[in-house]
């Protein structure tokens, strides 16, 4: 039979690696860093097009995250989708003419916010909304349209206005 | 004929709600008369030390080769698509979410439960378990109630070993072996695995796996028929039964989760 000190160290190393274990699963494997919360400032933005956006997707500039989508909704009058997105409080002087545009990380990946900085001096804040936006880019519609520009290109005698007009 | 059949049918009915019905006698004298605050301690220490601390040497060398074994299967069927990048999220998302809480108390079940069991079952076939009685010792209270709690305890720390030493293993067939860059093994985890949805949810799952083995153990022990064989019955039925109870609740709580309760 073990002395209970022995069992009192044996059960408190148990503990301690077992916390150390969650604590790896949590920064390291997970990737938790919204444990505390970063501030962070609301912009709204509308597009034709989402694509495969979700909440929680990443906003970037340049590549580096600085925010991430909180919501999505589709506006009944105008029928655009409302995107709002959380841009960390740090990246405060962003021009408040700057664009959006979603993309795809890569041609399978996910989707993305890119923020392209213009020059205005005034800065985006809570609330503001950029109005330059850019829809997703659906791979099915570029491959459609480049289908039936195709067809045109064989048949230009049918129809040669709308082959200039894509 | 045709009577007895459905006579033996209505037994069978009747035993295993007997059954439950003990079982859940059983955990209610169990939930209210904890350990003593202060006295019932040392004995909740020690059986945290016999199940969950003991249990640590297959926990981890199973979590280790677990990890290893996936990341090859992995790699060997990701890289006929060229996603080879994808084996961090891969292991990670497998392992804490169903490996990880089911295997580890598959394991528990054979290492502490079956022990728990065949223990209790011989205190109560060598009449300790009375003697304790005629003492005026509850031993539902100084017996049964810190081996429950013990392994309560212990299955959930157990799954967060095993979860972190699986995914090592991967790392070190992955990274060390197969030669694959370390810095996008752990980003493509990162950005995949979310710490409310995947290591939380799993720790649940192992939490009620925890409850669930560790009743069914004390349980055979303690209904257990005092004789050798009775002994051995319950000892393979504790492993059978937990193990069986582990897999049906494991695919129950996914369901919940995945539906969003």
């Amino acid at each position: 039979m073990l002395s209970q000190r022995t069992i009192e160290i044996g059960v408190g190393l148990f503990l301690l690696t077992a916390f150390a274990a969650l604590l790896i699963l949590a920064f390291r494997v997970s990737g938790l860093t919204s444990f505390f919360d970063t501030k962070t400032y609301q912009v709204t933005a509308a597009f034709d097009d989402i694509g495969q956006l979700k909440i929680r997707s990443a906003v970037k500039i340049d590549g580096v995250n600085v925010g991430e989508v909180s919501s999505i909704h589709l506006d009944t009058t105008t029928f655009k989708a409302i995107v709002t997105m959380n841009i960390n409080q740090k990246m405060n002087q962003i021009p408040d003419d700057s664009s959006a545009a979603i993309l795809t990380a890569g041609l399978l990946g996910d989707n993305y916010i890119a923020l392209t900085p213009m020059y205005s001096q005034t800065f985006l804040e809570n609330g503001s909304e950029i109005t330059d936006t850019h829809s997703a880019m659906i791979l099915e519609k570029l491959i459609g349209q480049f289908i039936f520009n195709i067809n045109k290109a064989a048949h230009p005698s049918s129809d040669q206005k709308s082959v200039t007009s894509h | 004929m045709m009577f007895e059949r459905t006579a033996s049918i209505g037994r069978l009915g009747l035993v295993i709600v007997r059954d439950w019905g003990k079982s859940g006698q059983l955990l209610f004298r169990i939930l209210f008369r904890l350990p003593k605050p202060f006295r019932g301690f040392p004995a909740l220490l020690q059986q945290i030390f016999a199940e969950g601390v003991l249990s640590l040497s297959i926990i981890v060398v199973s979590g280790l080769f677990i990890g290893m074994v996936l990341a090859l299967q992995g790699h060997h069927t990701l890289a006929k698509f060229g996603a080879s990048m994808e084996l961090g999220p891969l292991v990670a998302l497998s392992v804490l979410r169903e490996l990880g809480p089911v295997v580890t108390a598959i394991l528990f079940a054979g290492r502490a439960g079956s022990a728990l069991t065949a223990e209790i079952g011989l205190m109560k076939a060598t009449a300790q378990l009375s003697s304790m009685e005629m003492m005026a010792v509850d031993p539902i209270q100084r017996i049964i109630s810190p081996r429950l709690w013990g392994g309560f305890v212990s299955l959930p720390l157990l799954t967060l070993i095993f979860n972190v030493t699986a995914i090592y293993g991967a790392w070190l067939v992955g990274v060390q072996w197969l030669g694959f860059d370390p810095g996008t093994f752990w980003s493509n985890m990162q950005s995949s695995v979310e710490f409310r949805l995947d290591v939380v949810n799993g720790i649940i799952k192992s939490v009620v796996f925890g409850f669930v083995v560790t009743l069914i153990a004390v349980h055979q022990g303690y209904f257990s028929e005092s004789t050798s064989s009775g002994i051995a019955n319950a000892t393979t039925r504790t492993v059978v039964y937990s193990s069986l109870a582990v897999l049906g609740l494991d695919f129950v709580l996914t369901a919940m989760m995945i539906g969003g309760w």
